[in-house]
């Protein structure tokens, strides 16, 4: 188990004050001038050396993404853009982050900006999140009073951070729609290039970076690259938040070092599996867009980005959904579907058409009316609608149900002959209804 | 994507004006965004419209924010209709959105929904008293505490039928309620005792400055070596002893930082690419196959960023951090490796052309970041090759091909790494060259 001692997010659970006085004791603003004058050039590295990943989802390296970012400005202001609109079903450990740790996430800004030449960072936070809204205000506030952001401020550099929020569009959470979105229009995701580092918010070099990638950087540019990197394994260094929902005894967010095993994440941290281990049917570990797992593989099987994609999934944002024995699988991934299908934004038509037709298939395999060559069928869809949009959104919507046909076939095909034993009235559609 | 239509014409007011307060909050939002760019504002300004109009967005709403930002009307119906937290329609006093997405699924939201059902009928209709309305929505966000809901700005979470059916209870007769958690959790933790976070000494402060440790440690070593290496630098150009300016940064003023020097003709300068300046500077005979072969000694990057001449400072940015190559990639980020790559080469590209004026001429543009290809003065035999039937090249790019000389499919299969970013930039067209692979076309048409 991760000691305390390295752990980032030491009030992730709100048991103490959100407040500036109570962060700096936690060690948030810490000698932050410190690092300014290190320079920009040596933050870039130091993270770099962390060897931090984006914590959205795609794990992308972070310090290499800051690197990508103009050194010189052409007269463009630049700018920092937080995701915070945490969406992906599974996932709520920004919202933690903005609610009990705001100051480690304005700081992470400072910094980011400053590596990056921006003056400007706007926070972009999910609608529904209007707690955690009002909570990154109120620190943001703070920070400006305590002169720690701003035009004037004490660290030297002209500084302003904006909290600004979406209205219920999970596509928001794709970096160009969220560029979009910020710019007052719909949601819909950019082509790439333009990448956002030469061409994003407002036509500016923009960088786009998720709430607990830039809340780290604090802490790992204080303690160095080195120790960050000196937890976890190769190429899936340090900690990660964990979200641990479903079917466990004590669902919970933590702070986990990246790499621990799924056994020992439940056992230490979720009070262990609701109905014991033999009571697992799967799990889902990186939010729902990743394909599950089934219980055999997942159940030692390391929680990082590596590990987890050589069983077919990913860890994306390491929101880890349980499910035991009691599920309805197929309903389940039904159920994502019709996710994807709500929230396709529309713009291409592989998704937009794609999602909706693979729902209405899925609904009908959860109760069986289907035939067997169907499910090849829509094994192939999903092939057709992966990588075809511009962006992952319809990637994420194949996968799940990819995941479903490789690991659960007989399941779906138990349903569909329980379901021709016991012939019900209705005339059988087919898939292109 | 959801059907979303405005409510009947019958449901509509007449008119909409913000309050005298919300006004001035508004104008408040506005600021927050840059001049002319007060667009940015429209999803608070319809989120305030929403509120003050007692949870939903009417027509009027939209068209008033739509006149005050100054944007067509067209625009703000469109963000109206597709962000689904803006109810077009009436909802109840308390507005119910019961998150049923696979986690709360799992974990009883079924059960939350068939109460709702059958307390207050299908969602999307207001209760005969006013007070309800409810729906099922995507994922809240809040998984942990699952199955929750959020009821108008507030989130109550694990919640049972029970206990959903209690807080309406509350919120109807208008009873005080509890927010968050309603089995007594704080927050995310796991139920009951908390096994983590307990140590004190994360909360007294007694940590604050203990990592500045390492910083004096490494601070002495490497202060040495700067020291020694600019003075190597220094002598290169100036034989004359000077004082060494490395190895302070912490007496610098905080605009002394390295894109400030990069901006003032300096390189960023790293302890061990100084190092290799120097190396490939003095010591001809070590390393004499690294180096470029033609290169005078006193013409490494560095030197000549030292000497003050911009351009060269820009090349000696790039050599110093080597933005050339793309670093190692652990293969399961979500980008792949071609599109890092295409980031990095785009990346680099923009950042040279940043250093030119913004009227330089295409020429000048396409020279910074590459190498003309040759040209042929004319077309071989007078019969040029079809270089449109490459995907990608058109009437009007044949054209400029052939200003530039270009006029058979083996001169474009022959281009080197340099030309096609010239060209690309030339006929402002970064990376298109490549995605098209016209090179891999022109090889195959060439045969």
């Amino acid at each position: 188990m991760l000691s305390d001692q390295d752990r980032i997010f030491t009030n992730l659970y709100g048991l103490h004050s959100p407040g500036l006085e109570a962060a700096r004791k936690r060690g948030a603003w810490d000698g932050t001038k410190f690092l300014l004058e290190m320079g920009r050039d040596w933050i870039i590295e130091e993270m770099k050396t962390s060897g931090l990943r984006g914590r959205g989802g795609a794990g992308f390296p972070t310090g290499l993404k800051w690197s990508f970012m103009p050194k010189k400005s052409d007269g463009r202001p630049h700018y920092l853009v937080v995701n915070a609109d945490e969406s992906e079903p599974g996932t709520c450990k920004d919202r933690e982050i903005m609610r009990h740790d705001p100051h480690l996430l304005i700081e992470g800004c400072m910094l980011a900006s400053f590596a990056m030449d921006a003056h400007a960072c706007y926070v972009y936070i999910r609608g529904e999140y209007v707690a955690e809204k009002h909570a990154l205000q109120k620190a943001v506030d703070e920070a400006y009073e305590a002169r720690l952001v701003g035009q004037d401020n004490v660290h030297g550099y002209p500084f302003d951070i904006y909290v600004h929020h979406g209205a219920g569009a999970y596509i928001c959470g794709e970096e160009t729609a969220l560029i979009e979105s910020l710019e007052g229009k719909k949601g819909m995701p950019r082509l790439k290039p333009p990448f956002p580092a030469n061409m994003g918010l407002y036509g500016c070099p923009t960088t786009v970076n998720n709430v607990e990638s830039i809340a780290v950087a604090g802490t790992i540019l204080r303690r160095g690259g080195a120790w960050f990197a000196g937890i976890g394994g190769k190429n899936n260094t340090g900690t990660k938040l964990f979200c641990v929902s479903g079917h466990v005894n004590k669902p919970c967010n933590v702070e986990e070092e990246l790499g621990i095993t799924f056994r020992e994440l439940i056992d230490k941290h979720c009070g262990g599996m609701r109905g014991g281990w033999d009571n697992l049917l799967c799990s889902i570990p990186g939010g729902s867009s990743v394909p599950l797992v089934p219980a055999e593989q997942i159940i030692d099987a390391k929680m990082d980005f590596d590990t987890l994609r050589n069983l077919g999934s990913g860890l994306g944002t390491a929101a880890v959904i349980v499910l035991d024995r009691s599920t309805d699988i197929v309903q389940a991934i039904a159920r994502i579907a019709y996710f994807y299908k709500h929230e396709s934004c529309g713009q291409c038509t592989p998704c937009r058409e794609g999602t909706g037709w693979m729902w209405r298939v899925m609904l009908r395999m959860a109760e069986g009316r289907a035939q067997k060559r169907e499910i090849d069928m829509l094994f192939d869809v999903t092939k057709q609608i992966e990588g075809h949009t511009i962006c992952a959104l319809g990637d994420a919507a194949a996968w799940p149900i990819q995941g479903l046909i490789r690991h659960y076939r007989p399941e779906i095909e138990k349903r569909i002959d329980r379901y021709s034993a016991n012939p019900h009235p209705d005339p059988v559609p087919m898939a292109a209804e | 994507m959801a059907n979303r239509r405005l409510a009947p014409a019958a449901e509509q007011p007449e008119s909409f004006a913000f309050t005298p307060e919300n006004a001035e909050w508004a104008q408040g939002q506005i600021a927050k965004y840059p001049e002319g760019r007060q667009a940015s504002a429209v999803i608070p300004l319809l989120w305030k419209a929403q509120e003050q109009n007692g949870g939903w967005l009417p027509r009027a709403a939209i068209e008033a924010v739509a006149d005050q930002l100054g944007m067509p009307h067209i625009r703000v119906l469109e963000v109206a209709t597709f962000y689904t937290m803006f109810a077009l329609e009436p909802v109840g006093r308390y507005w119910i959105q019961v998150c049923g997405t696979v986690p709360c699924d799992s974990c009883g939201a079924r059960e939350l929904k068939a109460m709702l059902q059958e307390r207050l009928g299908p969602p999307g209709h207001v209760s005969p008293d006013g007070n309800f309305s409810w729906l099922e929505v995507e994922c809240l966000g809040a998984c942990c505490n699952a199955p929750m809901a959020q009821i108008n700005h507030d989130y109550y979470e694990d919640l049972t039928p029970e206990s959903l059916g209690r807080l309406m209870d509350d919120l109807a007769a208008g009873r005080p309620v509890k927010t968050g958690s309603q089995t007594g959790r704080h927050s995310s933790e796991p139920e009951g005792a908390v096994a983590t976070l307990q140590d004190p000494s994360l909360f007294d402060g007694s940590r604050i400055g203990a990592w500045r440790k390492r910083f004096e440690e490494t601070r002495t070593e490497e202060g040495a070596q700067d020291e020694a290496a600019a003075s190597e630098r220094q002598a290169a150009v100036n034989p004359k002893p000077a004082r060494p300016d490395a190895g302070r940064t912490v007496e610098r003023p905080v605009a002394d930082a390295p894109a400030q020097r990069a901006a003032a003709g300096e390189a960023p300068v790293k302890p061990e690419d100084q190092a290799a300046a120097a190396e490939r500077g003095h010591s001809t005979a070590k390393h004499g196959e690294a180096r470029p072969t033609d290169a005078p000694v006193l013409d490494t990057p560095a030197e000549r960023a030292v000497a003050g001449e911009p351009a060269a400072a820009e090349a000696g940015a790039q050599s110093a951090l080597r933005r050339d190559e793309v670093p190692p990639q652990p293969e399961a980020s979500g980008a792949s490796e071609g599109e890092v790559a295409a980031e990095a080469e785009e990346s680099r590209i923009a950042e040279k052309l940043a250093g030119l004026p913004r009227d330089a001429t295409p020429e000048q543009r396409a020279d910074a970041v590459g190498t003309r290809p040759a040209a042929l003065p004319a077309a071989r035999a007078g019969a040029p090759d079809a270089l449109t039937r490459i995907k990608g090249i058109g009437p009007g790019n044949e054209r400029r091909l052939h200003d530039l000389g270009i006029y058979h499919f083996d001169q474009i299969a022959a281009w080197t790494r340099d030309e096609i970013a010239w060209v690309g930039t030339y006929l402002a067209f970064p990376g298109r060259i490549d995605r098209e692979d016209w090179v891999g076309q022109a090889r195959a048409l060439s045969r």
